[in-house]
């Protein structure tokens, strides 16, 4: 009878055990990177105070020394915990907000990319900024694994008056 | 070769319109980065191999757009536009397109503008947290 339980127990490990340790690393892992990747977003805007990124479509009336196209982009992924999260929660339908940080995150780091090419050259304004979002689908399986690649471009301009 | 996604280059006029340029490149990602890829999707957060490929390849779109102006006898391209199409299954499609323009400096004591600043290397170099380096 032991046996028989002790071999149960094994055979229910050997079906659920990946997807579980794989939605427990996905869990644990995913959410320390989180951490990390928001801090490093923080950090970087309140460190970057020029190539302030803009809508608008004319400059300021001052002299310009230059101006040049920027682009800053990302792929960005859930992990397996999300993914596993936002299949359920599809059920019911509502709010993913596991994703939507995710895609806030691509967005955020791609516009910060953007900033930092501007920033390199010394431009002070980025104008007529647009981000573009790109759904890149990798099946594994049934599941596909959502990803997105955000692209953020723009006229970056520098004055000659600095 | 200058490049503005507005209808004008700000610190010049437009002199000429040339018309419209593009420039298109399909990538197949291949079997090595989709491998890595799929590892760094049970974790989630930035899968690099695809940013750089698909960095490399709008870069390649960009500089076949370039070529088009520059045979043209253009000196600039404004109102420059992206396009990302995924065709089949594993391969996207980049595409950049603008106008070409001939454009002089404003202003007389300015010479011409400078040249546009190299394209920065794929994935736009710099890794998450270390120091802007372009």
């Amino acid at each position: 009878m032991e046996n028989m339980g002790a071999e149960n127990i094994f055979s229910m490990v050997m079906t659920w055990g990946t997807p579980v340790a794989l939605i427990l690393i996905g869990y644990f892992v995913g959410r320390y990177m989180e951490r990390n990747h928001l801090a490093s977003l923080a950090r970087r805007e309140a460190a970057m105070t020029i190539a302030i990124p803009t809508s608008m479509k004319t400059p300021p009336d001052r002299p310009i020394a230059q101006s040049f196209l920027v682009t800053g982009s990302v792929v960005i992924a859930s992990d397996y915990f999300k993914t596993f999260g936002a299949n359920l929660k599809t059920l019911v339908g509502g709010r993913l907000g596991t994703l939507e940080t995710l895609v806030d995150r691509g967005r955020r780091e791609a516009m910060m990319r953007m900033r930092e090419q501007a920033a390199a050259y010394g431009a002070q304004l980025v104008l007529n900024v647009r981000m573009e979002t790109s759904t890149i689908t990798r099946s594994q399986g049934k599941a596909s694994m959502p990803s997105v690649e955000v692209l953020a471009y723009g006229t970056a301009v520098v004055f000659k008056d600095g | 070769m200058i490049l503005s996604n507005l209808e004008t280059i700000p610190g010049a006029r437009v002199t000429r319109h040339l018309g419209l340029v593009s420039g298109n490149t399909i990538r197949a990602k291949h079997i090595g980065r989709d491998i890595m890829a799929g590892l760094k999707n049970i974790v989630g957060g930035e899968l690099e191999g695809y940013t750089e490929l698909l960095a490399e390849s709008r870069n390649e779109a960009i500089s076949r757009m370039i070529q088009m102006a520059q045979s043209m006898g253009a000196n600039a391209v404004v109102n420059v536009r992206f396009s990302t199409s995924s065709v089949t299954q594993g391969a996207a499609e980049l595409f950049a397109y603008g106008t070409a323009v001939v454009i002089e400096p404003l202003a007389a004591q300015a010479p011409r503008p400078p040249a546009a600043p190299p394209r920065p290397g794929p994935g736009q170099g710099q890794g998450r947290g270390g120091p802007p380096s372009i």
